[in-house]
């Protein structure tokens, strides 16, 4: 079995109308072998970036930590929150550093632009490329299954609620046909004004 | 081939490590201790790598200690979970890293009992219940099973007891002996199940 699928996950990040969300699966298995149904891989940098991070729990876990303290050192310096612009290429940075040793990670961004207010989503590989879309990105260990289920729904322009419909969907239906990852689902949708965190219970089996 | 099994209750946690060492297809002893206190409240159950194992344990519990007496202050449950996991993480990506895995269970007064399960990559997760090694493929089934949260001492005694008679009756390897810890608001302590 790979590294990367060695603890399973699904995510996808979505871009709505003045919003953006990312769903992350909550489970956290070994080899297979189920720990939690309450991992947390999705993390707020501040009221205008979230991160999740797909692939090994422990370098989840190890560059959250980093980049928690990059940010808030950040924040110190500049006196303002970091952009998700600016998030998304300190991540790279901070995963192309680690070239020939890499991270086991693929972290999706997405976030508001605190200048324009405009939604901001991109994903990047293990040693940091970052490939940013209009649309949506999708990680983990059902990746063909989420693209599918993105595919067909969908649209532009959705607002909070759609996107939410939509991007739960997307998620819970991706990761139903996938061994590694699923056992409830976290979304959280993200609006200049404020963020909506919903849980979701799906079949556990 | 070690087992370790734990489980928190309405106000404990119970750990339970087999006493078994041995290697290839020679058993050397039935009365090894595969856990650490850490401190008064806090107790560190270990399986994975002989001799990796007793150092890195040994380690952990020294610093933690020596932290304790520094700043006149008990590390919590969580904050030592995070410092055992930050020094696995690390040892992990060095020439020769620990392959230990280990649950921490502690006692908090403001969180009350806590479990948290951690493997030799460094994965830090806060569960109910949970368990390390081969016995797990049975035991986490019958602890799914029977487990409820908020379960007294007497019920959570008697889903260990169940648990550990799997791992005898089921699992190839025999392990005659297991060492149960009771964790709760009087601090660590042997009992006899």
């Amino acid at each position: 079995m790979s590294i990367m699928s060695y603890n399973g996950s699904a995510m996808l990040a979505m871009v709505g109308r003045d919003c953006v969300a990312i769903a992350s699966d909550t489970q956290l298995s070994a080899n297979g072998q189920m720990i939690s149904t309450d991992f947390q891989r999705v993390h707020m940098v501040n009221n205008n970036v979230m991160i999740g991070m797909s692939g090994l729990a422990t370098d989840v876990q190890t560059l959250w930590a980093d980049f928690r303290a990059r940010t808030k050192m950040y924040k110190l310096r500049e006196e303002r929150d970091i952009s998700p612009r600016a998030f998304a290429h300190m991540v790279s940075s901070a995963l192309y550093q680690r070239r020939f040793g890499p991270y086991f990670i693929e972290p999706v961004i997405a976030g508001i632009d605190p200048d324009t207010k405009k939604p901001y989503v991109c994903s990047t590989d293990i040693i940091g490329c970052i490939e940013k879309s209009p649309n949506f990105v999708v990680a983990g260990t059902c990746t063909e299954n989420l693209y599918g289920m993105c595919e067909t729904l969908f649209r532009p322009d959705m607002d909070a609620d759609d996107l939410f419909e939509t991007v739960a969907q997307a998620l819970v239906n991706a990761f139903d046909r996938d061994a590694y990852s699923g056992q409830g689902a976290i979304v959280h949708i993200l609006t200049p004004t404020e963020l909506i965190t919903r849980t979701i219970k799906t079949r556990t089996d | 081939m070690e087992t370790l099994i734990s489980l928190t209750g309405k106000d404990y946690v119970l750990t339970a490590s087999d006493m078994t060492a041995a290697r290839s297809i020679l058993v050397f002893k039935v009365n090894e201790d595969k856990t650490r206190d850490l401190s008064p409240h806090i107790t560190m159950a270990f399986c994975g790598e002989s001799g990796d194992t007793v150092q890195f344990a040994e380690f952990i519990q020294k610093n933690i200690r020596l932290y304790a007496i520094r700043n006149n202050f008990e590390l919590s449950p969580k904050a030592a979970a995070n410092y055992v996991r930050t020094q696995l993480a690390e040892s992990l990506r060095s020439r020769s890293p620990y392959a230990v895995n280990v649950l921490i269970a502690g006692f908090d007064e403001h969180e009350g009992p806590e479990l948290y399960w951690l493997d030799y990559l460094g994965t830090l997760c806060k569960i109910p219940f949970g368990a390390h090694g081969f016995a797990s493929n049975f035991v986490l089934s019958t602890l799914d099973n029977a487990y409820l949260p908020d379960m007294d001492l007497e019920q959570g005694i008697a889903l260990l007891k169940s648990a550990i008679k799997v791992v005898q009756q089921r699992m190839l390897i025999s392990q005659p002996n297991f060492q149960i810890k009771l964790v709760n608001k009087d601090g660590v302590s042997v009992i006899d199940i």
